[in-house]
């Protein structure tokens, strides 16, 4: 097994778990964090498979970093939305009565 | 409370999921395309000499303009989620961080320089320089030295818009010509060094503006 | 030379940062102005592809794979020109909506730039990675709108959907990175001929990746959770915005793929896809018959009416009849759910109350803006001569020539389903109102907009032939 399909592995992995953490997880900060999981192991999938007979592949090396900054910018948002929440419920959680 | 049996099932596909998902990938042949030669085969007409500002600036440069209106329109949605007007005090400092912040600060900006420089030939570029000049905002704010921000004034949106502003300016003059950011080999390099140079102010602006503008509604403390 | 492919995505992003620069609440006549040459674009694009057929845009002139290509057919020029007509009397109603300065407004004009941005750029994308970009424009720009200056439920709803839409968007992902492993390319043209249905495992879980993500993100039931707070709890001209195009924008993608590239496996999930879209007509539609508030009512139906686009599946076939009913209900629906969340702004604004109660005599003081609803209303429920009409017209025509006639049982109950939960506005509109009930005066500009909107959605089924011309001209 090349070093690459260990990433790749190691990403579908961690992608998973985030999965799991973003169904499971109540608390707004952690669902957040388990987000963040979920995407880099799809970078380290991205990077990791293109690359697993060995050669470099600038292409995906590239995307994973236009892939980083969206999920900056996206856990940004998110963090504020949270906050926001916090500030005008005092909850760090979603709760089932906000749909009508 | 999640009922444990739920829990279960999730976790319980999650796995299997994941076997599958290594398994389908340890089963894939080698994939029929094979973009690093074309890379290689138009590195001299790409301006720069390094293969992944290649693709990021020049072969898949559409998708990093996209990419920069995301970052700035996250900003805009944190802007747009806040409500206080006017930047609270900055919260005194301890005196011995303060004077750290204010001897890193000016070698961040040297180091930001320095990789915005380096991207060309090796890792490095933009994003990089952008996240350090964002990150010795964020220093000196945590010292109390930089307010957090209210509403940004015109002076501060320019700096917020520039970059992306400048990449637009450029996609729009190359297409106007041709296509859209079909750099002329001659000018690539120029080019994307005027861009670059562009992004790496907003970057670190916004970067910076995202934990700025978010801090000023400190909720927890309130 | 001005390509209209290219300005298309560059011109909504110039007047969005010209906004931001501008000023909180500045820039609605710039980005009117810009509307109006956008919607020009679009109908020149409409021409080119009509007598040119389907051409693509070589970005940075280095050509797919190695660059990115923007491409355009007769769908997404249709798609195109949709967004164009929708947005422009979307903005002038929202013009008015925001004159007095309320704190959603800060933030509205460049957020609206850039979702429009997003919007064009992912019809006109042919890159699996590009789209992702462009999903995430269109996504991050939806949720700050839906959460701009708002309150605790309109922050909770925006959360919500800034989950789905994230989590939508990072399956999506990991599906472009299999492919990318798989193929060693993202364009789709390059991608189309390798893709067969002897396809590696990698692959299928990579399109079912794409499909799940992409479900999610068109809020199709049993994911249509988010939607009814995030539309419903949205300023109206938002709420339009996004039920009428952002849900189309995945839609659209999810079709195109399964027609394009991964048409050869598609056919596996065509079924399951055409059973939730009948689930989410069922549940979309009961749950609007109970509501209380009208413009959770509007956003159920939003929920109801998506499920028409997921019957379309099942029913694909070479005939193209199940393709021009999803193109046409997806037309159709965004004029008429347009105009009917600005009809509800005007409304909620006059009466001050967002309860169908507190409709209570409307039908006397703003008929126009009623008959804007009841318009609308009819497109919803199939009636002709509405787009509505033809869409499900053109749903039971494929049904029966497939003798599939399940399907023709879900289309004639849905339609009545919407029926009654027009009807339940309407009745409530022309009851006498109290003595006492207060009233504000709403400009006309707003009500004549809804009503524009409206009887395009209706007049829409007599120009039927001519939309199907230009989806036939780029495939």
């Amino acid at each position: 097994m090349s070093g690459g399909m260990i990433f790749a592995g190691a990403g579908a992995v961690l992608f998973t778990m985030g999965l799991v953490g973003v169904v499971l997880i109540g608390p707004l900060l952690r669902r957040i964090l388990a987000f963040n999981v979920m995407g880099s192991g799809a970078f380290l999938v991205l990077v990791g498979l293109a690359q697993r007979d060995g050669g470099a592949d600038p292409v995906p090396q590239a995307m994973v970093l236009t892939g980083i900054v969206v999920a900056v910018a996206s856990t940004a948002l998110a963090l504020a939305l949270a906050r926001r929440l916090h500030r005008l419920t005092g909850r760090t959680t979603l709760s089932a009565t906000d749909d009508d | 409370m999640i009922p444990l049996l739920k829990r279960a099932a999730v976790i319980l596909a999650a796995a299997s999921f994941a076997g599958a998902l290594v398994f389908a990938m340890l089963d894939l042949p080698a994939p029929g395309v094979h973009l690093p030669a074309a890379v290689e085969a138009n590195m001299a007409a790409s301006g720069v000499a390094h293969p992944v500002t290649a693709v990021l600036l020049n072969f898949r440069g559409y998708d990093t303009l996209l990419e920069v209106g995301v970052l700035l329109l996250a900003l805009l949605g944190v802007l747009a989620v806040g409500a206080r007007a006017t930047p609270p005090a900055p919260a005194p400092g301890e005196p011995v961080k303060r004077m750290f912040a204010r001897l890193a600060a000016p070698l961040m900006v040297l180091v930001a320089v320095y990789l915005l420089w380096a991207g060309a030939i090796q890792p490095g570029g933009a994003f990089q320089a952008g996240a350090v000049l964002g990150a010795a905002a964020v220093l000196l704010h945590l010292t109390g030295i930089l307010p957090g921000w209210g509403a940004p004034g015109l002076r501060l949106r320019a700096g917020l818009a520039a970059g992306f502003l400048i990449f637009l300016v450029v996609a729009g003059a190359l297409l106007a010509q041709g296509a859209v950011l079909a750099y002329p080999p001659a000018q690539a390099g120029r080019l994307i060094l005027l861009i670059e140079a562009g992004l790496t102010v907003s970057l670190g602006l916004i970067l910076a503006g995202l934990f700025l503008a978010l801090s000023r509604d400190s909720g927890d403390e309130a | 030379m001005t390509d209209p492919i290219a300005w298309l995505i560059l011109l909504p992003l110039f007047w969005a940062t010209a906004a931001f620069l501008l000023g909180p609440g500045r820039g609605a006549r710039l980005a009117i102005a810009a509307l109006l040459a956008q919607c020009g674009l679009a109908l020149q694009l409409a021409a080119d592809v009509i007598d040119g057929g389907a051409r693509t845009h070589a970005v940075g002139g280095w050509g797919a794979p190695l660059g990115i290509d923007l491409a355009v057919g007769g769908l997404s020029a249709l798609m195109l020109v949709l967004t164009q007509a929708i947005a422009l009397p979307l903005a002038v109603y929202a013009r008015a909506y925001f004159a007095d300065g309320a704190p959603a407004v800060r933030y509205f004009w460049t957020l609206t730039g850039f979702l429009l941005a997003g919007l064009n750029a992912l019809f006109l994308a042919a890159d699996l990675f590009n789209l992702y970009v462009t999903l995430e424009l269109v996504g991050l720009a939806a949720v700050g709108l839906v959460a701009a200056g708002g309150s605790a439920r309109q922050v909770a709803a925006a959360l919500r959907y800034l989950f789905a839409a994230l989590v939508g968007s990072v399956m999506y992902l990991l599906g472009v990175a299999l492919i990318y492993g798989a193929h060693g390319t993202v364009s789709l043209q390059t991608l189309a001929p390798l893709v067969d249905a002897r396809a590696p495992a990698a692959v299928w879980i990579a399109c079912g990746l794409m499909l799940a993500g992409l479900m999610l993100k068109t809020a199709i039931f049993p994911f249509h959770y988010w939607l009814p707070p995030a539309h419903g709890g949205a300023p109206a001209p938002v709420s339009a915005l996004l039920s009428a195009l952002v849900v189309k924008a995945s839609f659209y993608l999810i079709l195109r793929l399964s027609l394009e590239v991964f048409a050869p496996l598609a056919a596996t999930a065509a079924t399951a896809l055409g059973l939730l879209g009948a689930a989410a007509i069922a549940w979309g539609s009961w749950q609007a018959l109970r509501t209380v508030h009208i413009k959770m009512l509007v956003a159920w139906s939003t929920v109801a009416q998506l499920g028409y686009l997921f019957l379309v599946f099942p029913l694909l076939a070479p005939d193209g009849l199940a393709l021009q009913a999803g193109v046409m209900q997806a037309i159709a629906h965004g004029l008429a759910k347009a105009a009917m969340f600005a009809a509800v702004g005007v409304l909620m604004l006059a009466t001050g109350r967002d309860t169908l109660e507190g409709l209570a005599g409307v039908a006397g003081r703003m008929p126009l803006t009623l008959f804007a609803f009841g318009l609308a209303g009819v497109t919803l429920m199939g009636l002709p001569p509405s787009g509505g009409f033809l869409a499900k017209w053109l749903l039971i025509e494929a049904a029966l020539t497939h003798g599939q006639w399940g399907w023709v049982a879900v289309v004639i109950a849905g339609g009545l389903l919407a029926a009654a939960y027009v009807f339940r506005v309407l009745r409530q509109a022309f009851l006498l109102a109290p003595a006492d009930s207060p009233f504000h005066p709403v400009p006309r500009s707003m009500e004549w907009t809804a009503f524009v909107l409206a009887t395009a959605s209706m007049l829409l089924g007599l120009q039927g032939v001519e939309l199907m011309s230009l989806l036939a001209a780029g495939s």
